[in-house]
């Protein structure tokens, strides 16, 4: 792709040939790995413990969601998407209901775009704090100073989950987005919980980086290892996080605002550096900006409806849907695009193909570039700072 | 004739009470972790969850073994024997007070450096009998890792030497009696020199930040990969006595072994309080610590750690020379 990195050579890896000229060693990365975050799988070619070549094979976790959705009307296919990044669900299910959304032509009441923006700034608080926790797993070990700042952010974590079951019942599948506004409307006295969760980690923070980000040995494992250069990330679709920690100023809450983020200030975190450690740093600054957001949020929550369609009425109104419409939303993970033609299932009350563009397949495909030239330890390290959910990358 | 029994009858006291020390050890180690990470450890198995030794080692007395397809057996099986053997046996010479000591060797230090020195042997047999790719590369690193830390174990251990001149544990103890802890007589570089030997202590018994090999969040579980019941159960015990041992051996060295602070109420309760904050320090490290890369390790020892000792080992020749006549 460019001089500094060759990228993954285009002729199939044979045994044979490996043996042949090398002492060079396969080593099959997981599916069960404890560090693979799911059921991932490289193939990594190891000349001592420096990887050679490595290839990704996606796939383990496959449920066949995009299918799914073909067969199910448009109101149902929310709680499937819940499962695809299950560390994000409620990123998952916005950006679904607002293609369709776009779809249907339909608008959604102001006080439910708030609150969605609310939803999904606190989606990315959990989510980043499970990163950091599993990060520092990565690196420090299960049975070391990693499980630690895992068991601390975890803990926070379930803070922000306790909020969502206040509002939807349910902790991690929520299904609180529906076509045209939200099902469950905040209940009195929540902002008051959300206010005191946020005080909780806004205090902890420093604490953990301390443990993590800010130490010593966090950033000799960090400095320098997994560079991805602007060239690569934008070759390679990447978003999110790691595109802005490779130096390009790109988020779509301020480049293309949905939600309420157009009213909100969107403080887009970024680095130069590419490496795992600007990777850490522009999540850690998200954290912040994201607490932020929730408290702006709910300082200027709207009154009124929450649901600008009529459910009831719902099947009725896409027998005569016809079109296309791609939505994309900054998840933390990056751009989550919900591309979505109308027109399938039975008489035309599903999507007659729904294409969900996850953004850590594509955080995955740069492995084969920036693994060579690392070591094992590297890998696992790599690995963790592009954060991939297998659920998403699988679906 | 009575030296045999005598030898009978200390080496059965030093490995019940080394096994039984290292058993409720581990507890200890599981209390204070979950206590810094807001836990509450194990508390159901006995009051305080103090039978949990006994039940995790009835359950990997239990367990099935399992041997890998292709895994060389008899290397296999030797591997987690040698490593608690090695373990143990460096104890013998540990001189837990001034009358509770196996066999005061006059080499005892030169006695314990060999053993631990020893124990690569067992590890890289349990890592390449395995027939596992992890365990191999957990083996591979534990040779590199053994071979660059003992330099400045050794070394640390030889500024001990030259200070009291003895080898002798006990000796290197009575003169510490006589003229003051070791890391904190003469000040400065005794404590530079405990602090070198306690790092490289946590290097070779394969302690956080130094426990790459079994850095089981990138080899799974290093070299005990395979391992299944109460093999792997002894290869675990192996380095907890390792550990515990080594603790001993800071305390005897650097630290006046069983001589109180100021000479109060000397006696084995000393070495006994001594080796267990050394060992809880050990877990505190451990438990708080991320992980080194290998090759960083690697540029710690070899660039820092061997010429510093060094550096003590003159110093202390000087001293001895000059000062000490």
């Amino acid at each position: 792709m460019n001089a500094r990195h060759p990228g993954p050579t285009s002729d199939r890896y044979r045994l044979e040939q490996m043996d042949a000229d090398a002492d060079l060693m396969v080593l099959n990365f997981g599916p069960q790995h404890p560090s693979t975050h799911g059921v991932f799988r490289i193939k990594l070619i190891l000349d001592g413990e420096v990887v050679v070549r490595a290839i990704p094979y996606a796939g383990y976790l496959h449920r066949g969601v995009e299918k799914l959705l073909e067969r199910l009307t448009f109101a149902q296919g929310v709680p499937i998407v819940d499962k695809n990044d299950y560390v994000a669900p409620m990123t998952n299910e916005q950006a679904l209901v607002m293609a369709f959304e776009k779809l249907l032509k339909i608008e959604v009441p102001r006080r439910a775009r708030w609150m969605r923006t609310i939803f999904a700034e606190l989606q990315r608080i959990a989510s980043h704090m499970l990163w950091l926790g599993t990060f520092a797993l990565d690196m420090g070990g299960a049975l070391g100073g990693g499980s630690g700042v895992f068991i601390y952010t975890f803990r926070e974590r379930d803070y922000i989950l306790d909020l969502f079951e206040m509002v939807t019942g349910g902790r991690f599948h929520y299904n609180t987005h529906t076509i045209g506004g939200n099902r469950h409307d905040i209940p009195p006295g929540w902002d008051r919980e959300v206010t005191k969760v946020l005080d909780l980690i806004e205090s902890r923070l420093p604490e953990y980086e301390a443990m993590s980000s800010n130490n010593a040995i966090f950033v000799a494992r960090t400095k320098g290892v997994g560079v991805i250069d602007k060239e690569l990330a934008l070759g390679l679709g990447l978003t999110g996080p790691i595109l802005r920690a490779s130096g390009v100023d790109f988020d779509l809450r301020r480049d293309a605002p949905y939600h309420a983020y157009d009213e909100l200030k969107v403080n887009v975190a970024t680095a130069t550096a590419g490496d795992c450690q600007a990777r850490a740093q522009v999540r850690v600054a998200e954290l912040r900006d994201s607490i932020r957001l929730v408290r702006q949020g709910l300082a200027g929550l709207p009154e009124g409806g929450i649901n600008g369609g009529k459910p009831i009425k719902m099947p009725q109104q896409f027998k005569t849907m016809t079109g296309q419409a791609y939505v994309g939303i900054d998840t933390p993970r990056g751009e989550l695009g919900t591309f979505v033609v109308a027109g399938g299932g039975d008489k035309g009350t599903a999507p007659y193909r729904c294409k969900i563009r996850a953004p850590s397949l594509h955080a995955l495909s740069a492995l084969p570039w920036i693994l060579p030239g690392h070591t094992v330890s590297d890998v696992v390290v790599i690995l963790g700072s592009l954060d991939p959910i297998m659920g998403e990358v699988d679906r | 004739m009575q030296g045999l029994l005598r030898g009978l009858v200390y080496g059965g006291l030093i490995i019940t009470v080394l096994m039984t020390a290292t058993a409720w050890g581990m507890w200890l180690e599981r209390k204070l972790a979950a206590r810094m990470q807001s836990r509450i450890g194990p508390n159901v198995v006995g009051k305080f969850g103090l039978l949990q030794p006994v039940a995790d080692l009835m359950k990997l007395l239990q367990k099935e073994e399992i041997y890998p397809i292709g895994a060389d057996r008899l290397l296999f099986d030797l591997a987690p024997f040698l490593v608690t053997t090695f373990a143990i046996a460096t104890a013998a010479v540990v001189p837990f007070s001034a009358e509770a000591v196996g066999a005061d060797l006059d080499v005892g230090l030169l006695w314990v450096l060999a053993l631990g020195g020893l124990m690569v042997i067992p590890v890289w047999m349990a890592g390449w009998a395995s027939n596992n790719k992890f365990a191999l590369i957990g083996g591979m690193r534990a040779v590199a890792q053994s071979i660059s830390y003992g330099v400045p174990l050794v070394l640390t251990s030889l500024v001990a030497v030259v200070f009291t001149g003895t080898m002798s544990l006990s000796g290197i103890v009575k003169f510490q009696i006589e003229h003051g802890w070791l890391a904190l007589w003469p000040p400065g570089p005794g404590v530079v020199a405990f602090v070198l030997f306690y790092m490289a202590l946590l290097a070779e018994s394969n302690r956080i930040p130094f426990d790459i090999p079994e850095a089981e969040s990138e080899l799974v579980a290093g070299i005990t990969t395979e391992y299944t019941g109460m093999k792997f159960g002894l290869l675990y015990v192996g380095e907890y006595v390792h550990t515990m041992v080594g603790s001993a051996i800071a305390a005897v060295i650097f630290l006046g072994g069983w001589d109180g602070p100021f000479h109060i109420a000397s006696g084995l309760h000393w070495m006994v309080i001594k080796t267990v904050a050394l060992f809880a320090s050990v877990y505190w490290v451990r438990w708080s610590l991320l992980r080194f890369r290998s090759d960083q390790l690697m540029r710690l020892c070899w660039l820092y750690l061997v010429p510093v000792s060094l550096g003590l080992v003159v110093f202390a020749a000087l001293w001895r020379h000059f000062v000490l006549r």
